[in-house]
């Protein structure tokens, strides 16, 4: 492998981690929220959230692109604060992947929120628990089942995405180029090689993510 | 020492509308059928629910809408013990029974965890996860996690109901055990009129969203004109105090207020305290006093009240037997062919009594 190719390999993971990272602490209020508001405001957000699920990556990408670039209201903000532009960096694939992961955080963590019911946290209420000790001590372990595929999830899906990468990051080596850009590059320069090798590594990485999903359902929900 | 609950829910279609003053000591037994507003009385007590108000606990304001207080749930010194066993799933029995204990402050902590494993006979449990336990064995230490808050009431809400026959009379003693060893009042929710009359102090009868009656167990047990149907559950409870135990026959006597009766002998010594609950379907009423019967308890009394039953050819007949009133139940015609009128004396005859704990 070429110190490039590595170098995708290590922003690819870095990209997911942080990504993943950032999910967790997005996502739990807003699963917690989504599994048991009777809000009437839960359908569009609901749909915003999954929006990712259905629209072509470049789409998603586009539009980042646009609120982000200087013209955007997103860039002129963080000109005014003097971060420049998000797009073309790092930080802008992180806002981007986490816009594109989120459903994939969010549903498992409210599908386990819900499917615990309201009774374990009447039962800490009752047992002196204030909301947020009660939230930390029942809810989060009660649904770690979710946490954990949400993680494996979010992780996964970002490691795999490249059309929003494409869109708003381009292919900077070291700063935006990723391994699925990597392997992009590889295959336009007629080196099939290097991108099997890379190509090959994604195959095996997914199975093992799968494999462990697999795993993870079946034991039983702590 | 009193719970005072006064609130008016209205639910679309559903109307919960009492004001109640409930002992601030021993069992009170909120009693009604499906439906009736008891968990719903129970929800809003604990804070889980709300409704427009006012409660106080011996003397704590808890809800008081004119002032805009309302305590939310974990600010409120309870217990509550829920229908099913809910102990939390990813902790052990003893961290669970340790949950609510450690919010407490430590300085505020009566109920000592020693006691309340003796009492509930959970000691050897406490290293087992909520899935390994039993269905009667999870209730014990709901109940046990519910003690260590040391709260000022313990609210139940059929706490038997998801168990089987068995279990129930494995828990039972337990909470009779409560209801005798720990001076905090018990708010008992229930449909079951054995269950009621087995541990309850005073009751609360709920019918639709009202309270139809209310007052100390056997005196309104003893009422003929309690509006909830309890049908064949129909009966008194009296306190009784075990006597002299007839070896030959097993049969022990029991005396109450109003003369002695021959039971089945349970084994239990000599003075001890006992609650016989007699259902007036078991008791007949003669004229005279039959001797040749096979009837074995034969007490005189005074008829005191008729009142129609739910169905028309039954009557139920209220005697005083030395002061302590006794409910039997005859058919119409059986009244009429007698001529029952208050006032008049009267043998019972009484087939069956049950020794409740």
């Amino acid at each position: 492998m070429t110190p490039e190719d590595l170098l995708a390999v290590w922003l690819t993971l870095k990209l997911a981690g942080t990504t993943t990272l950032i999910l967790l602490i997005v996502a739990t209020p807003l699963a917690w929220w989504l599994a048991r508001t009777r809000s009437l405001w839960k359908g569009p957000v609901a749909a915003l959230v999954n929006l990712p699920l259905v629209l072509p990556p470049t789409v998603l990408g586009f539009y980042l692109l646009l609120v982000m670039g200087p013209h955007g209201p997103v860039g002129r903000f963080t000109e005014t604060l003097g971060l420049g532009r998000l797009p073309f960096t790092f930080w802008g694939l992180v806002v981007g992947s986490v816009l594109f992961s989120l459903p994939f955080a969010v549903l498992p963590i409210q599908n386990a929120f819900a499917a615990m019911g309201e009774r374990p946290m009447e039962v800490a209420a009752t047992l002196r628990a204030g909301f947020r000790d009660r939230f930390f001590s029942v809810a989060v372990p009660l649904a770690k089942p979710g946490f954990l595929s949400a993680i494996v999830l979010a992780f996964a899906h970002t490691v795999g995405e490249f059309g929003v990468v494409l869109m708003l990051g381009g292919n900077i080596p070291g700063e935006t180029q990723v391994v699925s850009v990597a392997i992009y590059n590889h295959v336009e320069a007629m080196d099939y090689g290097a991108a099997h090798l890379l190509a090959g590594g994604m195959v095996a990485f997914s199975f093992l993510v799968l494999l462990s999903l697999n795993l993870l359902a079946r034991r039983r929900p702590a | 020492m009193s719970i005072r609950a006064r609130y008016r829910l209205d639910r679309g279609g559903f109307v919960l509308d009492v004001d109640l003053q409930m002992a601030g000591q021993g069992v009170t037994a909120v009693f009604g059928p499906s439906g009736s507003g008891k968990t719903t009385l129970l929800r809003l007590i604990a804070g889980l629910d709300r409704a427009p108000g006012y409660l106080e606990v011996n003397g704590e304001i808890w809800q008081d809408d004119t002032a805009r207080l309302f305590l939310p749930t974990h600010k409120r010194a309870l217990g509550y013990v829920f229908q099913e066993a809910s102990l939390f799933a990813h902790l052990s029995a003893r961290r669970n029974l340790e949950y609510g204990m450690k919010r407490v402050p430590s300085d505020e902590r009566r109920v000592p965890m020693n006691r309340v494993l003796d009492l509930l006979g959970i000691g050897h449990l406490l290293d087992r996860m909520p899935e390994s336990l039993s269905g009667g064995e999870r209730q014990r230490v709901a109940i046990g996690r519910a003690l260590l808050t040391s709260p000022r009431v313990l609210l139940m809400d059929e706490p038997l109901s998801a168990l089987d026959l068995a279990r129930k009379q494995e828990i039972l003693p337990y909470l009779e055990r409560l209801h005798d060893e720990l001076e905090i009042p018990i708010l008992y929710v229930s449909h079951a009129a054995d269950e009621v009359a087995r541990l309850a102090d005073h009751i609360v009868a709920l019918d639709g969203g009202r309270a139809v009656a209310e007052g100390p167990l056997a005196d309104t047990l003893a009422r003929l004109d309690l509006p909830i149907r309890l049908g064949d559950d129909v009966g008194v409870v009296l306190d009784a105090r075990v006597g002299e135990r007839d070896a030959t026959w097993h049969l022990a006597r029991v005396s109450f207020a109003g003369g002695t009766l021959w039971v089945r002998d349970t084994g239990l010594p000599a003075g001890h305290r006992v609650r016989i609950r007699i259902l007036a379907r078991d008791v007949s009423v003669a004229l005279e006093h039959h001797v040749r019967t096979s009837i074995l308890n034969l007490l005189p009394g005074t008829v005191e009240a008729i009142a129609d039953e739910s169905h028309p050819a039954v009557a139920l007949v209220r005697v005083n037997v030395g002061g302590q009133p006794i409910v039997a139940r005859v058919t119409r015609r059986s009244a009429a062919a007698l001529g029952l009128t208050p006032g008049m004396p009267v043998w019972l005859q009484i087939k069956a009594v049950a020794l409740i704990g």
